[in-house]
């Protein structure tokens, strides 16, 4: 597949003595687009001169796909987008959901679910940092951080029984309690973490190679941005403070000291650095929510939406007839059109969800940050090398599933 | 008589050095594994055989039984011949490093070289050069645009970093006074066995040693084949045994210049005491010693390559450049002047 432009840019600079034009084909399967999407450069040499990037290798229709099915089934769909932090996803969902519905959410749910999202967080940043370093060449700082993604994923097991694509949490809060054992994974995992991160910062921050392979590169300024949409920690680089937890909280946000970290130029090396920092709010985020843990129920005394438990749906007909509606799908939606954010792992994930009553929803839309950024990649990129693409590629955080929905 | 014990002896050191070269590029990449799972905290190869030591040789026969793909439009005959080529030269430098002193045969010395010829670093120099061409003619054959940058970069790099290699070996050859391996080796004897380069030469020895880095592509100056952008580089097209050749020269390359480093700048087969050794034992055993004594050093930069590999990132490609022109060739000529300065006045 080529562009029909630059072939006519080509044969018009074809006499030119002093550029090798050619036209590259980044992807749709290359090492570094981590997933799959194409990028179709002009090159001359080894700089871009124009690209043309294509969407929709992965598009797996979920929007479409949701208008069809019951609403607490659409939660496995939120998981396959950025699948880096599926638990956002799907608690950002389920609480759109809520907030359509009128649901008042438990403290100790929501603060499950604050601690559950830092996770997620964490996980997304490290594998978004550690994998700019596997892209401009040092791998070993990857495979440090990954032991304590794994560690995550342990603790996601304990909760929810799945390690990836989590689906976790329910209409009207969490499937279950955090348990005791899950509390001291969690501790343990955020010691771990310290020394994890402390040493991942010691062989990346102020590395010489590293740095001069990412400042300066792929830079966007705070304008720019903005007229883009961009959203997260690539804006916050930018040196826009804007953070959906801080300007808009959700699920007890509020109750959590924590700073937003601001960069300046909007280069990779600000992306890094801001994500960085994150990790570190997010680690006492999670410390914070884990010492205030309050006492209480973790899902909303809301029948009509929450499983009842298996004793009752034995034991007593209303029991029965309440698992019987919900898992066929019948929950009581009022009409509506409501949309939430909630602060994903790279930028404010959207949902906008319709609902005319039925089953399913009328219409969901996604807001993908993904999909937002990878517009302004080709204007990122333009007049960079080829490394730099690269690297811009990995410091955006694109991830094709959730670019592609 | 002579001419033929001549021919014995150094077809079997022919031999036994091609083997041993081999044979330590082949324990190199298992090495390589078992470092970088030792600085990645994993276990690393440890399946085949004890503790893994047969990896090399399952590497080998898997190389052997893939599928020998060779790309429509390449050029068949040039494709063929350029994983050769980089094999060839990386293993013809190790003909002249001076594996040990002599070792006496019925009244015979015989010195444990494949050949002692008086322009040795010159031979080195040009047959190093000459490695890029492996690389060139292999990513230019395959007919890939990703294969193709890859040879470009590799061979603008070889080329911009032999300046700087052969500036810094001026400022040694200054001090040595002469380009013969054997004579660098046995200058180094002194002290004792103490009297080594490095201590005349240290700012030559790391402008030495970054270039043989580049020389043998090897990270942070590995852009020719690094995976995030050029998927493979110039072995992108190469499978079974033709990309094994490409990955084992690398290997043989960074033993030979590890042995390079050690014969020039860390004493070669001279190790402290050395002397009184001599004095105190027989004289094929302190050799044999010295033997083991100059692998150990190898085998320390062999180290050394790894553990920079699995530390750092790799440079662009514009960076690469910048740091080869503007900054090694200023530092080894300015090293060059100094020590041309210091011979002078030490050296009446």
């Amino acid at each position: 597949m080529s562009v029909k432009r630059f072939e006519e840019y080509i044969k018009e600079h074809s006499n030119d003595p002093e550029h090798e034009l050619q036209v590259l084909n980044l992807g749709p399967t290359h090492p570094s687009t981590h997933g799959i999407f194409q990028n179709i450069l002009l090159m001359d040499g080894e700089t871009i001169l124009d690209s043309e990037p294509t969407v929709g290798y992965i598009h797996r229709a979920f929007e479409k796909i949701a208008e069809h099915r019951p609403y607490n089934q659409i939660t496995p769909l939120t998981d396959r987008m950025n699948y880096c932090s599926a638990p956002i996803n799907n608690i950002g969902y389920l609480m759109t959901v809520e907030k359509l519905v009128g649901l008042e959410i438990p403290k100790r749910a929501q603060y499950i679910r604050v601690i559950m999202m830092e996770l997620a967080r964490i996980t997304d940043h490290l594998i978004c940092n550690s994998v700019l370093g596997v892209d401009t060449g040092a791998l070993t700082g990857f495979l440090y951080v990954f032991q304590v993604r794994e560690k995550v994923y342990d603790i996601y097991e304990q909760i929810c029984g799945a390690r990836l694509t989590t689906n976790m949490g329910r209409i009207g809060g969490m499937e279950r309690d955090l348990t005791p054992k899950a509390i001291e994974m969690i501790h343990a995992v955020l010691k771990d973490m310290e020394k994890t991160f402390k040493e991942f910062e010691v062989l990346m921050n102020r590395n010489r190679i590293f740095m001069d392979r990412t400042v300066n590169v792929g830079g966007i300024s705070a304008d720019r941005a903005l007229n883009y949409g961009f959203s997260g920690p690539n804006l916050r680089a930018a040196g826009v403070d804007y953070d959906v937890r801080v300007m808009n909280p959700y699920c007890s946000y509020e109750d959590f000291d924590f700073k937003v970290p601001v960069g300046s130029s909007g280069d990779c090396y600000d992306r890094y650095c801001v994500r960085q920092a994150e990790i570190w709010e997010s680690i006492s985020i999670i410390k914070q929510a884990l010492k205030n843990l309050p006492d209480g129920d973790f899902h909303a005394d809301a029948p009509d939406f929450y499983l009842p438990p298996k004793q009752e749906v034995y034991n007593v007909m209303e029991g029965l007839i309440y698992h019987f509606k919900i898992v066929m799908g019948e929950l009581p939606v009022p009409v509506g059109e409501v949309y939430h954010s909630v602060e994903g792992g790279n930028g404010e994930l959207g949902f906008y969800l319709i609902s005319d009553g039925g089953r399913s929803p009328f219409r969901l839309h996604f807001r993908r940050p993904c999909f937002i950024y990878y517009q302004a990649f080709a204007e990122l990129i333009k007049g960079s090398m080829l490394s730099d693409a690269i690297a811009t590629m990995s410091s955006l955080n694109v991830i094709a599933g959730e670019l592609d929905a | 008589m002579g001419l033929e014990a001549l021919l014995i002896e150094k077809t079997i050191i022919v031999v036994i050095v091609f083997i041993v070269t081999l044979t330590i590029a082949a324990y190199s990449t298992y090495g390589e594994r078992k470092v970088a799972a030792f600085i990645q905290d994993r276990i690393g190869p440890n399946k085949a055989g004890p503790y893994g030591l047969m990896q090399p040789l399952a590497d080998g026969i898997k190389m052997l039984m893939k599928e020998d793909f060779v790309p429509q439009q390449a050029n068949k005959f040039l494709f063929h011949i350029a994983p050769g080529l980089s094999m060839l030269t990386a293993l013809m430098v190790s003909a002249v490093i001076p594996w040990g002193k002599t070792i006496i045969i019925g009244g015979r010395s015989i010195p444990i070289q494949v050949t002692d010829i008086n322009i040795g670093i010159l031979y080195v120099l040009s047959v190093v050069s000459l490695g890029v061409y492996g690389v060139m003619i292999g990513g230019w054959a395959s007919n890939n645009k990703y294969s193709l940058m890859g040879a470009l970069r590799a061979s603008s790099q070889m080329i911009s970093y032999e300046l700087p290699m052969g500036l810094s070996l001026i400022a040694l050859l200054m001090v040595t006074g002469t380009m013969s391996f054997s004579e660098i080796a046995a200058q180094q004897s002194g002290w004792n066995g103490m009297q080594w380069n490095i201590i005349y030469q240290p700012i030559g020895f790391v402008l030495f040693l970054i270039c043989a880095f580049a020389e043998a592509n090897r990270t942070p100056f590995d852009l020719p084949e690094c995976e995030a952008e050029l998927v493979g580089g110039y072995h992108t097209e190469y499978s079974s045994m033709k990309l094994g050749f490409f990955l084992f020269a690398e290997y043989a390359h960074m033993f030979v210049s590890s042995a390079i480093i050690s014969t020039l700048y860390f004493g070669g087969y001279n190790f402290p005491g050395i002397n009184t050794l001599y004095e105190m034992l027989p004289h094929n055993i302190v050799t044999l010693i010295g033997v083991g004594v100059l692998m150990i050093k190898t085998l320390f930069f062999i180290f050394l390559f790894m553990w920079v590999r699995w530390t750092i990132p790799r440079f662009r490609y514009d960076q690469l450049m910048n740091l080869g022109w503007k900054r090694l060739v200023p530092i080894a000529i300015a090293n060059i002047i100094i020590t041309a300065g210091v011979v002078l006045l030490f050296d009446k």
